[in-house]
Order: C-alpha cells, then structure tokens, then sequence
C-alpha cells in the first residue's frame, strides 16, 4: 500500500465513522452503547446544560482520549477488560412500564438479602426498583425536610437541577477539588457523568439533619457516573450520608463517581458512606467495578472534613477519599472499614495532603480479609515546605479470617518541613481460634461469633458513624462475612 | 448429672487424658487437685469442647445427652460454663455487650425472647454487687488490659450471671490475693444449690477452705488414681504428691 493510499484508507474510515455518528434525539429515552464528542454533547443537551459546561466535558472528553487505564492498584485477581465503547452513556430514567411490578419478580437472594437487614417492604421495593405506591413514606419526608432545608437557605438537590438553579455555584466550585483531566475515571466521569447530588450550605448555617442521598427525590437511577458536589460556606455544618447498607439492583459493572467537597473558613463536613454494591459471587463473577475520586479541599482555616467509610461491596473496591489541608489548622480526617469475602478486592486509603500551618490529620483504617477476599490499604501523607507544625496519626489494621485471605499495606510519607510530626501504626491479626472457643463456651454460636470479634475490631470506624447508620453497618458486616468461617 | 467413662484423649498426637472415671451428681462440688501436666485444664477443656483435644475413646454424658456429640455452644446453652485459666481478649466489645449477647444466644437456645439492654442492665445489677465487679471495668473491651485478678472476677462474674448447671472452674483462684478469693468463694457459695454442680479444679487447697467440696480427687499422669473427701486436700496440702505418686507406681507395677 502506498502512502497515498494509505491516506485514502484513513480518509475514508474516518469520514465513514463519522457518517456513521448517529444524530442526536433529544427526545429519545437512551443513546445506543459508544463514546464520541457527539455523546459527550448529546448527554449535556439532553441535561439542557449551559454552553460552558459542554465545553468542559468536551475538555474532559478530549483529554481523556490521550490517558490509558491505570494499571498500578494491587489486584491479584486482575480484572477483565472494560469495553468503554460497549457502554450506553445516557439513560432516562426508568418509566413506570419498565418497573417490576411486585417484590415477587425480585431475585429471591436479594429478598433474603434484604430480610436478614430487617428492611421494611416499602424500602425492598424502591431498592429493588420495584414501582412503589403513590403514598410512599420517604417521598413525603423528603418533601418535608426540602421545606425545613429551604428556609434555612441550605440547597440540596440533584446535581442536575443545581446545574438549572444554581449555575453560578456550579461553575464555581464544579472541578476545583478534582479537576477534570485528574485521573483516568475521574476524567471520564467529567465528560459523561449522568447526576448526583448538590448541596451548598451558607454562611453560618447548621444543617440541622443529616442529608442522605436515599431522601432525595429522584435518587434512584443517578447512574454509574454519578457526581456529587457539597459545599460548606463559612462557618457551616453539614453531616452527608451515602449509600445505604442494602444492595441495590445495578446492571452497569463499572461506576466512576466523583465526589467534591468544599470548606470554606471554620466550616466542617462529614461525609459519610456505606458502599454494598453487588461484590460478584464465591468464584469471582460479575460484580461492580467501584472506582471512585473522593476529594475534599478544606480551603478556609479551621475547616474541618471527615471522611468515614464502610465498603463491604463491589468486586473491585478502588478509592481513596483524601483531604487537602490548604487552611491554617484545618482538620482532615479518614475513618474507614473494608472488607473482602469471596473473590473481592479492595486497594483503598486516602491522602492527606498538608499545605496550611497546624494543620491535623487522623487515619484509621480496619481492613478485614476473608474468603479469598484481599483487601490493601494504600494512603499517602504528604507534607508540603510551609505546612509548619503539621500533625499526622495513621493507624491501619488488618484481620484476617482463614487462611487463603490476603491483607497488604502501603503507606507512602512525604514530609518536606522538620517541624512535622507523622505517626504510622499498622498490625495485622487473625481471628483467633481461643477468641471463637471463648465466645462458643459462652453460647455464642460461630457466626454470631466472628461477627462480634469483627464488629469490636471496627468500633472505632463505627463509632463515627451516624448512629442509625453504625447500627445498619454492625449488621451489614454481620451479612458480608457470612459463609466465611466453618 | 455427668458422666466419664474411661475417657482418653489427645492434643497435637499426646496422650494427656487415659482413662479418666468421674460420676458427678446434681448438688456436688468435686474437686481435682494433682501437679503440673496431669491433665487437669485438658479434661476442663475436653468437658467444654475445644477442638485442639481429640477424644480417642470413653464417653461423656450429661443430663442424659451425650456432651461429646454437641458443639461447643451448645454445651454452654445446655448449661456447661468453663471459667478460663486464661481469659482471651476481645478488643472493642464491651464485657457487657460481651454477655449481653451470650445470654441472648443461650435463652434464644432455650426457646425464650431476647432480653434487650436495659432489662439486662436490671438483671445483673445484684449480681454485680455480690462479686464486687466494678462498672467501669464492664465497660472496657472484654478481658483487654485486666489484672490476673480481675479476668478471674470477671471469670466469676459471667458464671453468676449465665447461672449453669455445671461450673467448670479451671484455677480460677491461682494467682489471686485473699481478697479476691473470698469474692471468687462468695461467687460460687452463692450458686450452690442442690441443682447445680461444680468442678473445681485447684492447686492448693487454699480455695476449699472457702468452697468445702464434696469430693476431691487426684488426677495423676491422665487418671483418677485417687478420691476422698476434703480431708485429702488437706493431706495433699501438708505431704504434696510424692506419696499419691509412689503409691500409683505401687498399683501399676
């Protein structure tokens, strides 16, 4: 083939692809599987999106034509390759007609699922995305709490209706924490993300209840790259709730979500999360691939963020929600509990990264492994030159049940001022047997055993939880790790 | 109420337990005394069902059931309490929650209702005055950071709460100072009744002068080899074990 031809050739492909982009529908329910500019640009259309924020997908989009998938986490299983052209981008949510119609034509595992958590029927069927009656008790809460939230000025709505509402608090904040060339997922999170939710608290306010996205109206179907963006102004409170402990019904294997914090001057967040996506079964099939950025800038002094998490979901758990010390004594802090059965892996951890003086950092990290489950902490400390008198306190810890389990660590320090003080404690245990036979002799039975050792293991992560929200994790482990021991 | 018969068994391919005999009645305290590697906490672990000691032959039944075709926590429902001789620790579960939940697992066994916190709290209340037991340490992590002397009240503790049939007690009083050996003697007068049984098993005869057995007897080299009232303890006390010793090389050869 001649060069000339060559030319032709590449021509003609490339005038054919484009003959072949289809044209967009702004009234169609979904975009067929693929992704082009033409997406990226149907997708905002659809939303009714404001010129400078198509822009800023395309930029996204653009960009991340030019990474490749990262390959650096540590999964001895691997895993299989995603079709990032194989995926649908945008899909309406779902119309009545495509709802089950009763909890009977739910898969029956997940109803014992949602039994063994005590979930009221109601809260079976909206999980399971099961059509719900037209008095549904969370929906009128829901209404009820937005009018309290009102009044007191606080916005908490889906990230599509603050893009309509509240433009200019959008185009603020939106990419200032995780900048949307930041990492492969995050990058195409940017360019296609379908919603999430926003929440801006002003000055001075308090939110006086915790926000939780399961009380936001239109929270189901927020799709596999959700975006979520919470904003304290100054001197504001804000406690935010993720996830819930039950399983949700998901078809999308790969969720890229993308989580943005902001605190202004003496503000503080809390922020969150029970992660119980579908973890695949005992040979390691199906299951989501949870890649997330979580990032939080506490850029006022004396602002303060903590991250607390529970994942005990998802084949692949990939995440490090970090914080970002910009204020003078700002507080950054990382509570969280892994856990791995089965086939799972999870390679999670935070940052802290300390820039203003006096600033502070807590790390507690409970890793527990079972099955042939591992779980990897990796977190960075990182102190920069002018973060005088900057304090760290890491402490990770690893148990593991069985003996075909693995737990690893890697923390990475990086202090650039003397003045610094950085802790790290890490050890990992395995559940004893004397601990099991000491509980056995008292009447407790093996399961409800390992779940207690499990459950004392974590308490300090659970005791920063929201106490509705402990009580539904010390269960949720008890349900994760069953099947792991005998 | 218990019953062993010719009971031999065996942790990581040694023979510790050859032949042990021991009938106990409802209403007796039995007392086993004997040096150092007779086998004393293997038959206590043998009775509660630790899966490190193999049982090779013999038999063991109580109330009428065969104890060794029961798992461990069925035992205890049934109403086998072993007091360890060494107390595991269980960080970040409260002693409280710690027994909370074993009395809900064992009424749960028996068919009864849960019994949530504050019901649980009223309960226990006389108890924990009659073994001296402070709050405070009830609010700690199970067993973490305890002195020798308080996981041996605590010990005692859960035994008065969990109220078994039969109370194993595995030198529970070793180590302790008079003071807490009269609470750890308080504990168990206290549950006597003619419905329960104990098995005490001692170094010294220095618990039996607050707890009078029944019976005692001498496990020597895996076996019985000699029983008597609490006159023996004394005798053991005053002469040690040479003489049990040389008497059952005596009736071997």
């Amino acid at each position: 083939m001649t060069t000339m031809d060559t030319q032709q050739a590449i021509e003609q492909l490339a005038s054919r692809k484009y003959k072949e982009g289809w044209v967009t529908d702004i009234e169609s329910e979904s975009l067929p599987p693929g992704l082009n500019e033409d997406v990226v640009r149907a997708i905002s259309g659809k939303k009714n999106e404001p010129a400078w924020l198509t822009e800023w997908r395309l930029k996204a989009y653009r960009h991340w034509t030019t990474m490749t998938q990262p390959t650096w986490p540590f999964l001895p299983y691997g895993y299989g390759p995603i079709d990032y052209q194989g995926v649908s981008y945008y899909s309406a949510p779902k119309q009545d007609k495509d709802q089950l119609k009763s909890l009977d034509e739910v898969d029956p595992k997940l109803l014992e699922t949602y039994a063994k958590l005590g979930i009221p029927l109601e809260e079976q069927k909206m999980l399971a995305g099961v059509a719900v009656d037209a008095v549904f008790d969370s929906v009128s809460v829901a209404t009820t709490f937005k009018g309290k939230l009102a009044e007191l000025g606080i916005v908490f709505c889906s990230f599509s209706e603050a893009v309509q509402s509240h433009p200019e608090l959008i185009q603020k904040y939106l990419g200032s924490v995780v900048p949307y060339s930041d990492n492969f997922f995050a990058t195409l999170n940017s360019a296609v993300f379908s919603d999430g939710s926003f929440v801006y608290v002003p000055k001075g306010v308090r939110c006086p209840m915790e926000l939780s996205t399961y009380f936001r109206i239109n929270a189901a179907n927020t799709g596999q790259f959700e975006r979520t963006l919470i904003v304290a102004d100054e001197g504001a409170y804000v406690s935010y709730l993720e996830g819930c402990t039950a399983p949700m019904r998901d078809e999308n294997q790969l969720h890229a979500a993308v989580v943005e914090l902001v605190a202004l001057k003496d503000s503080r967040i809390k922020y969150s999360t029970i992660q119980n996506w579908y973890p695949g079964d005992e040979n390691g099939r199906g299951g989501i691939y949870n890649f997330v950025t979580k990032r939080a800038a506490c850029r006022g002094e004396d602002s303060h963020v903590s991250w607390t998490q529970v994942e005990t979901g998802s084949a692949i758990t990939w995440k490090y929600p970090s914080v970002i010390l910009q204020g003078d004594r700002s507080v950054g802090e990382f509570y969280s509990v892994a856990l791995t059965n089965n086939m799972q892996q999870a390679d999670t951890g935070t940052k802290m990264i300390h820039i203003g003086k006096n600033t502070k950092s807590t790390i507690i990290s409970k890793g527990i492994s079972a099955g042939r489950g591992h779980n990897t902490y990796r977190g960075e400390v990182k102190v920069l030159r002018k973060a005088d008198n900057a304090r760290n306190y890491t402490q990770c810890d690893s148990m593991l049940i069985g003996d075909k389990c693995g737990a690893h660590t890697f923390p990475y320090i990086d202090v650039k001022n003397p003045t610094a003080h950085v802790e790290h404690e890490a050890t990992t245990s395995k559940i004893g047997e004397d601990q099991l036979f000491y509980c056995k002799q008292r009447g407790i039975n093996e399961e409800d055993a390992v779940s207690l050792i499990v459950n004392g293991f974590c308490k300090q992560v659970f005791s920063e939880l929201p106490m509705e929200f402990a009580v539904e994790a010390n269960k949720l482990l008890s349900v994760s790790l069953e099947g792991s021991v005998g | 109420m218990l019953e062993i018969k010719n009971l031999h068994a065996r942790v990581e391919g040694n023979e510790i337990l050859k032949g042990v005999d021991l009938t106990i009645n409802a209403g007796e305290i039995h007392s086993i005394m004997g040096p150092n590697g007779s086998g004393k906490s293997t038959l206590a672990q043998v009775l509660a069902g630790h899966e490190a000691f193999e049982v090779t032959e013999g038999s063991i039944t109580y109330n009428g059931k065969d104890l060794l075709d029961m798992a461990p926590d069925e035992r205890a429902a049934e109403g086998v309490f072993l007091a360890f001789q060494y107390p595991v620790e269980i960080p970040g579960v409260s002693n409280t929650q710690f027994l909370h939940a074993a009395v809900n697992a064992q009424r749960k066994y028996r068919g009864q209702d849960d019994i949530d916190a504050i019901e649980f709290l009223k309960l226990t209340k006389e108890t924990r005055n009659l073994v001296k037991i402070d709050e405070k340490l009830l609010s700690r992590s199970v067993n973490e950071g305890f002195s020798g002397g308080e996981k041996k009240r605590h010990e005692v503790y859960q035994m008065a709460v969990l109220e078994p049939k039969l109370a194993i007690l595995d030198e529970t009083d070793s180590g302790l100072d008079i003071d807490a050996l009269r609470v750890v003697a308080q504990g168990v007068n206290s549950l006597r009744s003619p419905e329960r049984a104990f098995l005490i098993i001692t170094h010294y005869q220095r618990l039996l002068e607050y707890v009078v057995p029944d019976f005692v007897h001498v496990l020597y080299r895996g076996r019985i080899v000699k029983s008597g009232d609490k006159q023996l303890a004394l005798q053991l006390e005053d002469k040690g074990y040479q003489w049990i010793e040389e008497e059952a090389r005596a009736a071997t050869v």
